[in-house]
């Protein structure tokens, strides 16, 4: 039901696991689902910041369409895979406010830029206000619901009265969507989704939304799942050792962020005496003769520091911060993902235990089983290729933010 | 500087010690005693070591030989002590007159007093300095056996009284307002320093929580574990540092403080011109309404009101005896008043050479001592900046390690 790749001839899942990986190194290793593996051990970092999965072990079942696996073969068909052969390239910019009688709200420009063969044209140029991307995440979940939806920033803005239309908000917000597009790019699953092309190419999206609705109810099998009533056994180990990375992830990413805010609150009241300190060696030189040049000069200086630290605080709070909320989101929609696996491996047991008891021969529902079954293998494999394609993603991006604050901190002492 | 008691000698204040002991109200008490040490130089160059000197004094002394120092020397810009209680504290600091750091921060101000006195031209040649430094019995008898107490002005001590000079010599007048202003300046700075040292204070320590969590975030990570870790580590490093950062800037602000004291010493000396002043021109105005007054008897005109003249005039005029006599004693008086005029005169022309000596080398002095105090404090400051570049380019290899 859910929208798909070609599927290409496939050779069977045998022959996948003995194919090396185009771009494993000698000392990757192969992990059984017994184990407890850390989830990223297995891909070297790329150079071109641009992952591919590798199921481990698991075997893929090839009747599902949304397997990564399809896909994987078809790169495998590449050459290279690198940013050159890179084929979509997805912007987001040019915010602009628009006032309407009913309200005012912000849209910004998505810019497209591909070669593939899904879309009519080569480039396209929408404008997009957030509701648009809500929409889009909250289709890529229901269509997508065994992958890893990349986070939106907040919706709502949570501290004080920040003006919606600042500035430094609107450009915060445009950075996160534009991250947003661009990981939904990279995924070589989720950049296929016919609602993101649609979102990429539509003129009126409105339109296209509306006639999503009707066919909402279609959708509805791969969306719900029966809550409750079915107890799970047994979480396979390393999907329980991703739920609790996720927990202290996000605790530690929480005390982070409660940190980084002291310390710019701490900077600030810092500043705010820094800029009393100053002036006084101002009025002591104009008191002196010999000494005013050195007192003035000294006043300067503090003056400069002021400016400098101004700047790192402004710094911190627009770059930093923003990222470590993103993944502290990031965790919780990934959590929520693991819960929905639970549950579809609850249900696979039940049922399987049901027909166990019953010893009867019901064709209907071992279909129904190897559904769950299906269900259970996919969401596994695909959460696994994710899990190491965020872990990899989110290293480089804690990399390059923690390098930008220390860099930052470098250029305010060298003032 | 020729006859510096410094270039003979080297002066130090080497220990402080807890005592306790009986005070002058027989009541025990607890107090820090401080060892002063010296030894003659000259003796050195000849290839020997001259033995040490040593004895004991505690803070109550100081004072009185400061005290001694100013009434005796009313031109001069008297060198001040280190401050009796802590004052422009901040929040890490202790305020308590036992806390250790405070005593070796006095004991650094003791001996800085001491050899500000033995590098004075004219105080270093002081007996009672001498004594101080080389006699440890009977200096207080000594001292209060100079009688100086008698001739300290009593209404020097009021500092708000003001006296109405009628001809203050300009530069004394503008050097006491360039004094109030100096202390007022100081004083604030000091305080907004204290305040700033808080908050960078707050600022480094906080940093140390990152040690603390990305030490613990680096036992769930894989790849990224090592990297945090050591980034951790520089975290711990650089919220430690700030303590021997700011103890580096308490010295800065005690050189500062030094020069907030020595604002107080000046405008002393500015009061004291004043109250000459002022009984200069009391005597003069004395002076001159008795000679009015002999004037008047001479040749019985009255020319101002006076309750003797009408009491006089009601009860009946005095005899030409009478008046003789009252002549003779204010002549006699007006003479005594002219000498005294003149020696007053004198004094205070005196008085204003020697004083405006001693300041214009106190200004100097000021000059050097507080521009290299500044630089220092820049000094202090880039090393700071270094340090903070270190350990954040430390951090940031560690995270690309990533």
């Amino acid at each position: 039901a859910a929208s798909a790749p070609k599927p290409l001839p496939s050779s069977g899942p045998k022959s996948l696991r003995e194919m090396p990986h185009p771009l494993a190194t000698s000392s990757s290793e192969e992990m059984g689902p017994a184990l407890t593996p850390s989830p990223d051990l297995l891909l070297p970092r790329s150079i071109a910041d641009k992952d591919l999965s590798l199921p481990n072990g698991t075997p893929v079942d090839t009747s599902s369409p949304a397997s990564s696996s399809s896909l994987l073969n078809r790169l495998q068909l590449d050459d290279d895979f690198d940013v050159e052969t890179r084929d979509l390239f997805v912007t987001v910019d040019d915010p602009k406010k628009h006032v309407c009688t009913m309200e005012t709200y912000i849209t910004y420009r998505v810019t497209t830029k591909t070669t593939r063969a899904e879309f009519d044209l080569p480039e396209y140029s929408v404008r997009r206000r957030y509701q648009d991307f809500d929409w889009l995440r909250n289709k890529l979940e229901e269509s997508q619901p065994t992958h890893l939806i990349p986070p939106l920033p907040e919706k709502f803005v949570v501290k004080g009265v920040v003006d919606r239309f600042s500035e430094e908000f609107v450009e915060t917000r445009r950075k996160a969507l534009d991250k947003f597009l661009k990981r939904i790019t990279d995924h070589p699953v989720l950049s296929f989704n016919e609602h993101f092309n649609v979102f990429l190419t539509a003129k009126d999206l409105n339109a296209y939304k509306k006639q999503g609705m009707a066919l909402l109810s279609k959708m509805g099998e791969s969306v719900k799942y029966v809550t409750g009533g079915y107890k799970l056994r047994s979480r396979p180990l390393e999907f329980a050792a991703i739920g609790d990375y996720l927990d202290t992830f996000s605790l530690k990413l929480g005390t982070i962020d409660r940190i980084a805010q002291r310390i710019i609150k701490e900077q600030l009241e810092y500043l705010v005496e820094l800029r009393e300190y100053g002036p006084v060696y101002s009025t002591w030189g104009g008191l002196e003769v010999e000494l005013s040049e050195p007192l003035e000069g000294v006043s300067a200086c503090i003056g400069n520091c002021c400016t400098a630290l101004e700047e790192l605080s402004e710094d911190m709070t627009e770059d930093f911060l923003p990222v470590l909320r993103e993944y502290i989101l990031y965790a919780e929609s990934m959590k929520n993902v693991l819960k929905k696996r639970d549950q579809v491996q609850a249900e696979y047991e039940a049922k399987l235990e049901a027909v166990a008891l019953k010893r009867e021969d019901r064709p209907k529902v071992p279909t129904d089983v190897e559904k769950c079954q299906d269900r259970v293998e996919c969401f596994n494999a695909d959460l696994k290729a994710d899990m190491e394609r965020w872990q990899n993603n989110k290293r480089q991006d804690f990399r390059q933010l923690l390098m930008g604050m220390a860099d930052k901190n470098i250029q305010y002492y060298e003032k | 500087m020729e006859d510096c008691l410094a270039k003979k000698m080297e002066i130090t204040v080497s220990e402080a010690e807890k005592r306790t002991g009986r005070n002058a109200m027989n009541i025990q008490e607890t107090y820090t005693a401080y060892l002063i040490e010296t030894r003659a130089v000259e003796s050195q160059t000849e290839g020997q070591c001259a033995p040490v000197e040593s004895l004991w004094r505690r803070y109550s002394e100081f004072e009185l030989l400061r005290n001694y120092l100013s009434v005796t020397y009313p031109h001069i810009v008297v060198p001040p002590l280190p401050e009796k209680r802590a004052d422009f504290v901040w929040h890490k600091l202790s305020a308590d007159n036992m806390d250790p750091d405070f005593v070796e921060r006095r004991r650094i101000g003791l001996e800085n007093f001491l050899l500000r006195v033995a590098s004075h031209p004219v105080l270093c040649q002081d007996k009672i300095f001498y004594a101080f430094l080389m006699q440890e019995g009977g200096w207080k008898e000594m001292v209060n056996e100079t009688g100086f107490q008698l001739k300290a002005d009593s209404r020097l001590k009021a500092l708000n009284a003001t006296f109405r000079v009628k001809n203050p010599d300009k530069r004394f007048t503008e050097l006491k307002h360039y004094s109030d202003e100096l202390q007022s300046v100081i004083s604030h700075l000091l305080r907004v320093r204290a305040r700033v040292a808080d908050r960078l204070y707050g600022v480094y320590k906080v940093h140390g929580n990152y040690g603390r969590v990305f030490s613990e975030w680096s036992a769930i990570e894989k790849e990224m574990g090592d990297g945090l870790q050591s980034a951790g580590h520089h975290m711990d490093v650089y919220a430690a540092s700030i303590d021997d950062i700011l103890e580096e800037e308490e010295h800065y602000a005690d050189q500062l403080k030094e020069y907030l004291f020595y604002a107080e010493a000046l405008r002393a000396v500015c009061r004291k011109h004043e109250l000459m002043q002022y009984d200069l021109e009391m005597a003069a105005q004395d002076l001159t309404s008795k000679k009015q007054q002999c004037e008047e008897l001479a040749t019985g005109t009255v020319r101002t009101f006076s309750l003797k003249g009408m009491t006089s005039k009601l009860f009946g005029q005095e005899t030409p005896e009478q008046r003789e006599a009252k002549i003779k004693v204010l002549e006699e008086q007006i003479q005594e008043g002219e000498e005294q005029l003149k020696s007053k005169n004198l004094e205070g022309r005196d008085f204003v050479k020697s004083a405006w000596a001693d300041i214009e080398r106190f200004k100097e002095q000021k000059n050097h001592d507080l521009k290299e105090a500044l630089i220092s404090y820049a000094v202090m400051q880039i090393s700071m900046c270094k340090k903070g570049i270190q350990v954040w380019t430390n951090a940031k290899e560690c995270f690309s390690k990533m």
